[in-house]
C-alpha cells in the first residue's frame, strides 16, 4: 500500500489529509464493502462516497490495490492525460461513486443514495460516506445529519478527526450528530475500525476515526 | 399551476415506480396522501434546500427520477452549488419545479423572489427550461420529464395567459406581420395586448431552453427583434445574439429589472414597475420600432 501511495504524484501537497484516510479506506475496501471491480456497476453493490474529495492519494492507492484502476495511473495525478485529479471525478474513475472536492456535499448525496436504494428494494446494501472534521464546518452537512437522524436512515458516516477544524468542535464530533449511534475508534487501529464499520442498526451510525 | 403540478406529480408517483418527490416543507401538506401511499419515494426533508438537492442527486445516482420542488429562490438561488455539483457534475438529472417566479410573492418581498433563476441555470450545461404560460401546458412537461434522465427546470407562476397554447416547445408564430416579438410563457397575453394594432409578428414559446434558434432565424422580419421574458431582463440576449450572428439585426430585450423594487403590493404592481404590463411593453416596443 505504501509503495502505491508513494507513486501518487502531487501527494506532498496534500500529505496530511491524504494519509489520514489511509487506514479507514483500506479496511473499508479490504474487509467491509461488498464491491469489487467486477461489481462496480451492480445496482446492489455497497456504496462508498468520499465526501472529503480533498487529498485523494490514499483513495487512489486503495482503488489501485483492489484492481479498480491500473497502478500506472498513480504516477501522473493531476496531469492532462490522467483520469486522477486532485479531487476525484466519478465519470473518469471506475469505482468512484461521486465526484467531490467542494466540501459538504457527500452526506446529502449519501442520504439520497440510501433512500434510492431502499426504494428499489436493495435493503441489504449499505451506504458509507467519509468526511473530514474540518469539513463539518460546512453547514450543508448539518441539514443531512439532522434529517438522517429524524428518519432513522441507517447510513454510516465516518469522520476522520485530526483536529483540523480551525475553531474546533467543542464537545467533540459526536456532539454534532444527535440521535446517531456513535463509535469512536483509533484511526490506525484496523480491528477497531472494522468492528465499528460492520455495526448495522436501525439508525444512522457515526464512526469517528481519531488521529 | 401549482395545483396542476401537485395533481400531475401524484399521478406520476402512482404510475411510475422510478419517480420520487423531494420537498422542503413548501407544498408538503398537499403531498401528504402521496407520502402515505409511497413512503419510500416521497420525502419532505424539512426546511433544508441544500439537502433537497443533494438527496435528488443521490436518488438519481441510484437510477430514480427525482422531482424537487420549492419557491424559486430557495430551490435555485440557495441551492445553486448543489445543483451545479450534486446534479451536473455527477452527470445525473432531476426535475426541478419552482413556484413564485420573479415576483408572484410581491408582498413577501425580495427574499421570496427569483428573477435570476433562469440566468443562474444558464451558467450550467444541459438544462431544459420550461416556463408554462398556462396551467394546461404543465402536465405534458412533467410527464415528458419522467421518461428520461436529463436536467429539467419547470418554472411555475401565478401569472397566466387566458388560453393554453398547444405545442409551445418551439417558437410558434401566433400573429404574422413585421418585426418579431418573442413572448416567453406568461408574457404572451401582455405582449398580445401591447402590440394590438402594431405591424409585428408575435411568437410564443414556453421552453426557452434550449432556445429554438432555427425558429428564431426563420421568424426574423426586417432585422428587428424584441424578446419579452418574465425573468431577468436580457437573460436570453447572449443566446439570441449567437443565434442571429451573421444576420444584421437590432434587438430589444425586456424583462425584470436588476434593481430591487423595494415595494410590496401585487404582482400586477411589480409588472408595472418593471415595464412588463401591456402599457409599459407598448411604450418600450413602440419606441424601439420607431
Amino acid at each position: 500500500m505504501h509503495a502505491l501511495l508513494s507513486r501518487v504524484t502531487g501527494d506532498a501537497k496534500h500529505a496530511p489529509s491524504a494519509h489520514s484516510t489511509l487506514d479507514v479506506l483500506w479496511i473499508l475496501y479490504d474487509r467491509v464493502l461488498r464491491v469489487t471491480p467486477g461489481t462496480a456497476d451492480d445496482p446492489a453493490r455497497d456504496r462508498f462516497l468520499l465526501s472529503k474529495g480533498h487529498g485523494p492519494a490514499a483513495y487512489y492507492a486503495v482503488l489501485a490495490a483492489k484492481g479498480f484502476i491500473p497502478a500506472e495511473w498513480l504516477d501522473d495525478m493531476g496531469g492532462w492525460d490522467s483520469p486522477l485529479g486532485h479531487h476525484p471525478d466519478r465519470l473518469l474513475i471506475p469505482g468512484v461513486e461521486v465526484g467531490t472536492g467542494s466540501l459538504g456535499h457527500g452526506l446529502g448525496l449519501a442520504v439520497g443514495t440510501a433512500l434510492g436504494l431502499r426504494a428499489q428494494g436493495h435493503l441489504d446494501t449499505r451506504t458509507f460516506v467519509l468526511l473530514g472534521d474540518a469539513e463539518l464546518d460546512e453547514g450543508s452537512n448539518h441539514e443531512a445529519i439532522a434529517y438522517a437522524a429524524a428518519i432513522r436512515l441507517p447510513i454510516t458516516a465516518i469522520v476522520i478527526d485530526n483536529r483540523s477544524a480551525t475553531h474546533g468542535w467543542p464537545g467533540g464530533i459526536p456532539a454534532r450528530f444527535p440521535d446517531w449511534g456513535v463509535s469512536v475508534v483509533g484511526g490506525r487501529d484496523h480491528d477497531e475500525i472494522e468492528r465499528a464499520l460492520r455495526a448495522v442498526g436501525d439508525r444512522p451510525h457515526l464512526v469517528v476515526a481519531a488521529l | 399551476m401549482r395545483q396542476t403540478f401537485i395533481d400531475t406529480t401524484k399521478e406520476l408517483l402512482d404510475a411510475d415506480p422510478r419517480t420520487a418527490l423531494v420537498v422542503a416543507d413548501i407544498s408538503a401538506a398537499s403531498f401528504r396522501d402521496a407520502q402515505r401511499r409511497h413512503p419510500d419515494r416521497v420525502f419532505n426533508v424539512g426546511i433544508r434546500e441544500q439537502l433537497m438537492a443533494g438527496v435528488g442527486g443521490g436518488l438519481a445516482l441510484t437510477g430514480m427520477r427525482p422531482y424537487l420542488h420549492s419557491y424559486a429562490p430557495f430551490l435555485i438561488d440557495r441551492a445553486y452549488e448543489q445543483i451545479k455539483l450534486d446534479l451536473g457534475h455527477q452527470d445525473v438529472g432531476a426535475v426541478l419545479v419552482s413556484i413564485g417566479g420573479s415576483y408572484d410573492a410581491a408582498a413577501e418581498g425580495y427574499t421570496h423572489q427569483s428573477p435570476g433563476d433562469v440566468a443562474l441555470l444558464d451558467t450550467l450545461d444541459g438544462w431544459t427550461v420550461h416556463v408554462p404560460g398556462h396551467r394546461d401546458e404543465v402536465p405534458a412537461m412533467l410527464r415528458d420529464a419522467a421518461r428520461h434522465d436529463d436536467r429539467v427546470y419547470v418554472r411555475l407562476s401565478e401569472q397566466e395567459n387566458s388560453r393554453a397554447q398547444p405545442d409551445g416547445g418551439g417558437l410558434r408564430a401566433l400573429r404574422h406581420g413585421g418585426p418579431l416579438v418573442v413572448a416567453v410563457g406568461p408574457m404572451l397575453d401582455p405582449v398580445l395586448e401591447a402590440t394590438r394594432g402594431l405591424d409585428v409578428t408575435v411568437a410564443y414559446t414556453n421552453t426557452p431552453r434550449p432556445l429554438d434558434t432555427g425558429g428564431l432565424r426563420s421568424l426574423m422580419r426586417a432585422g428587428e427583434l424584441v424578446v419579452v421574458e418574465p425573468y431577468l431582463k436580457g437573460t436570453s440576449a447572449g443566446l439570441v445574439s449567437e443565434a442571429l450572428s451573421g444576420l444584421p439585426h437590432r434587438a430589444l430585450h425586456l424583462g425584470v429589472g436588476r434593481a430591487e423594487v423595494r415595494r410590496y403590493g401585487s404582482m400586477r404592481d411589480h409588472a408595472r414597475a418593471h415595464g412588463l404590463d401591456p402599457a409599459g411593453l407598448r411604450r418600450s416596443i413602440s419606441e424601439f420600432l420607431g
